[in-house]
């Protein structure tokens, strides 16, 4: 269940399907990846999908985090949601890398995850977030 | 030195406020030591044996005094008024409470100082050459790259959950006092028609694989070299093994896919991050050069007077030769014989950084070794200065001989470990105490790890010791050959293991083999590789 939500638009209704689904000439307009998929296979498509639901099966795993940014970097504007094993403290990193929807397993302390995205002012370098890194903050 | 901006400092107070948080919702139950788990080690906390060990962080092994007088403080305050210098330039309080450790957090973030991620699954500490800004042979100073690389690291949001633990190293000189090629990236800064850049290693660790890092890329300019290495990371975020936290480690992945895929792979990565605009300008590193110029050098050059004869062995023995005339690089020993290598008092600390204030334009070292340097000292101080450190026992005139052993704190305190080192390391200091022995010795670098993660960096000894567990019992095994420097190399086990005294027993046959093999002036592993093992093998199991 979408717990977090960072966007405006309507929540997309239609179920995501597997990549390898998706790729076999499917029309869903949402796909999940799991940790093993590749996220650059979704780049042919990014106009048409409205949901890319990244699977995060443990927090350690932190593939998600490069795909998530791959998809952003390619253009891609649609939703992209973390699901899974995702905890609070991971929330801002996953933010910086583009995830704009979050589906934590285990339910999460909303006054927690908002404390813990408002530490940090500033960060060290670019990202997928709209976030001035602190070396351009100094140069102008 | 470097010093903090209101960004930097901001960034420090943000993480002190954070892990407040993570530890207050830890206490209360909100989440699991499991879930806490990655969190306390992104910020250097360790559950050990018998308490929390905090790692703090010493952004290649630069500090200043006031930073290690804080150092003092802490150990004083919060621990049993001791620390301990790591083999990463870091240093690590053994006895720490979990509810001290914000306070301590807050504290070291008065001085510019943090423990941010000196542990975890994460881009670790950048270390480099404690020379840096001394060293006659250096061609550039490497530190204003390792600060550029520090704030690139920090909180990396993309690299924070990698398969396996990340470390960098910079040098800048042909000599590698560092261990470069043993880290998971080593770069050694270079001169390329007139430009500066970096030769890139990747895929070097020692751990239970040992491997030698192969070079990935000749040389990847100034401005380029975030994309680069952001290249590097992504392949092997994405690739690197995931199923089996022994393999995962980017030497495996390298190793697995061969150095020219891997390259391949980052050269491809590379052209697509290239148009992300992440790379600072070269003013940034500019800025932050500024903060490294050389300091306010006396033109005087007053040679020591040598009459002493403990000053003059010393003198010999742990003092550098400086690229400033009138200058030295003075080499503080952490190994007295019988010591625990790496240990010092709050009281020493505190010496140290009264030395660093007055002799030393402010500035002290951390060295892989586990050493402390001083690395500006006009050589008409050498007297004064070790007059002091030989008052407070600071003064052991053995840099890089047989007792300036690297041992990894092992079952005296590590959960991981099967084995102790520090007694080992004590008695082989103890065998060979006597000064005018270990000097006829000459430079042999000996190494104990008490578990198979090779944190005492065995592998790379010269002689290198592994603590084992066999059936309950504590064995070590010899290993001859090995070497972090510019001629880096695994060494090579030599034959069955030993119990604790038998070590030591074949640490001396080995040292006696060599005096009768010996050529020339070459050193214990020279020989070693000359001759090859068999007659080392002879006298030791014969």
């Amino acid at each position: 269940m979408v717990e977090f939500r960072y966007r405006t638009d309507e929540v997309t209704e239609q179920p995501s399907v597997t990549l390898d689904a998706f790729l076999d000439q499917s029309n869903a307009t949402a796909v999940r990846l799991e940790p093993d998929d590749d996220a650059r296979a979704l780049i042919p498509f990014l106009d048409r999908l409205t949901l890319i639901e990244v699977a995060f099966p443990k927090f350690r795993d932190g593939r998600g985090y490069s795909a998530a940014r791959i998809l952003r970097e390619a253009g891609y504007q649609g939703e992209l949601r973390a699901q899974g094993d995702v905890l609070v403290d991971q929330i801002a990193y996953m933010r910086r890398c583009g995830f704009d929807s979050f589906a934590p397993e285990a339910s999460l302390n909303p006054d927690a995850v908002a404390r813990a995205l408002a530490h940090y002012d500033h960060a060290y370098q670019g990202a997928a977030d709209s976030v001035v890194p602190i070396w351009k903050l100094r140069h102008g | 030195m470097y010093k903090y901006d209101n960004y930097d400092q901001a960034m420090v107070d943000a993480r002190v406020a954070e892990f407040r948080d993570q530890i207050n919702r830890r206490i209360a139950g909100e989440i699991t030591e499991d879930q806490f788990k990655p969190l306390r080690l992104m910020n250097g906390l360790y559950l050990q044996l018998h308490a929390y060990m905090l790692r703090v962080a010493i952004p290649y092994g630069t500090l200043d005094s006031r930073q290690m007088r804080m150092l003092a403080h802490i150990a004083r305050k919060y621990d049993r008024d001791y620390g301990h210098f790591t083999t990463r330039q870091n240093i690590q309080y053994n006895w720490i409470k979990l509810e001290d450790c914000a306070d301590i957090l807050e504290e070291l973030a008065t001085v510019e100082m943090h423990a941010i991620q000196t542990s975890g699954n994460c881009i670790r500490n950048i270390s480099s050459d404690q020379y840096a800004g001394a060293a006659a042979d250096e061609v550039t100073d490497p530190r204003p790259w390792a600060e550029l690389l520090r704030q690139w690291s920090t909180f990396h949001p993309e690299f924070s959950y990698l398969p396996r633990k990340f470390k960098i190293a910079v040098i800048a000189s042909p000599e590698d006092r560092a261990a470069m090629r043993l880290h998971d990236i080593g770069l050694e800064l270079v001169r390329q028609d007139g430009e500066l850049g970096a030769r890139v290693f990747v895929g070097g660790g020692m751990g239970r694989t040992p491997m030698i890092a192969p070079e990935i890329n000749p040389f990847v300019k100034a401005d380029d070299l975030l994309s680069y290495l952001e290249a590097c990371l992504r392949v092997y975020n994405r690739y690197g093994r995931r199923d089996n936290m022994y393999k995962a480690r980017i030497k495996i992945l390298i190793h697995e896919i061969g150095a020219d895929a891997y390259r391949r792979q980052v050269a491809e990565e590379f052209a697509h991050v290239k148009t992300l605009g992440i790379d600072p300008p070269l003013a940034e590193l500019e800025r932050i050069s500024a903060f490294f110029a050389p300091p306010a050098y006396d033109a005087a050059n007053i040679e020591p007077d040598r009459n002493d004869p403990d000053f003059a062995v010393w003198l010999d023995q742990n003092v550098k030769p400086h690229k400033q005339a009138g200058y030295a690089i003075v080499n503080i020993s952490l190994k007295p014989i019988g010591g625990i290598p790496g240990d010092a008092t709050s009281k020493q600390i505190d010496i140290m950084a009264d030395l660093a204030e007055k002799y030393s334009f402010d500035e002290l070292r951390v060295t892989h070794a586990q050493n402390v340097v001083l690395p500006y000292v006009a050589k008409r101080d050498l007297y004064a200065v070790w007059q002091t450190l030989r008052d407070a026992e600071l003064a052991d005139a053995n840099l890089d001989l047989i007792s300036d052993i690297i041992a990894c704190p092992g079952l005296d305190y590590c959960s991981l470990a099967n084995a102790r080192s520090i007694p080992v390391a004590q008695k082989i200091a103890t065998r060979f105490a006597d000064m005018d022995r270990q000097r006829d010795l000459g430079e042999l670098k000996l190494k104990i790890s008490g578990c198979i993660n090779a944190c005492g960096h065995h592998h790379a000894g010269h002689i290198g010791i592994l603590g084992v567990d066999k059936k309950g019992v504590e064995n070590y095994q010899l290993t001859f050959g090995g070497s972090g420097a510019e001629d880096v190399s695994i060494g090579k086990i030599i034959g069955p293991g030993f119990d604790e005294d038998g070590v030591v027993d074949a640490v001396e046959k080995a040292t006696e083999v060599y005096k009768a093999l010996r050529e020339g002036d070459e050193r214990f592993v020279d020989t070693y590789r000359r001759v090859g093992l068999e007659p080392f093998k002879e006298a030791i199991y014969g």
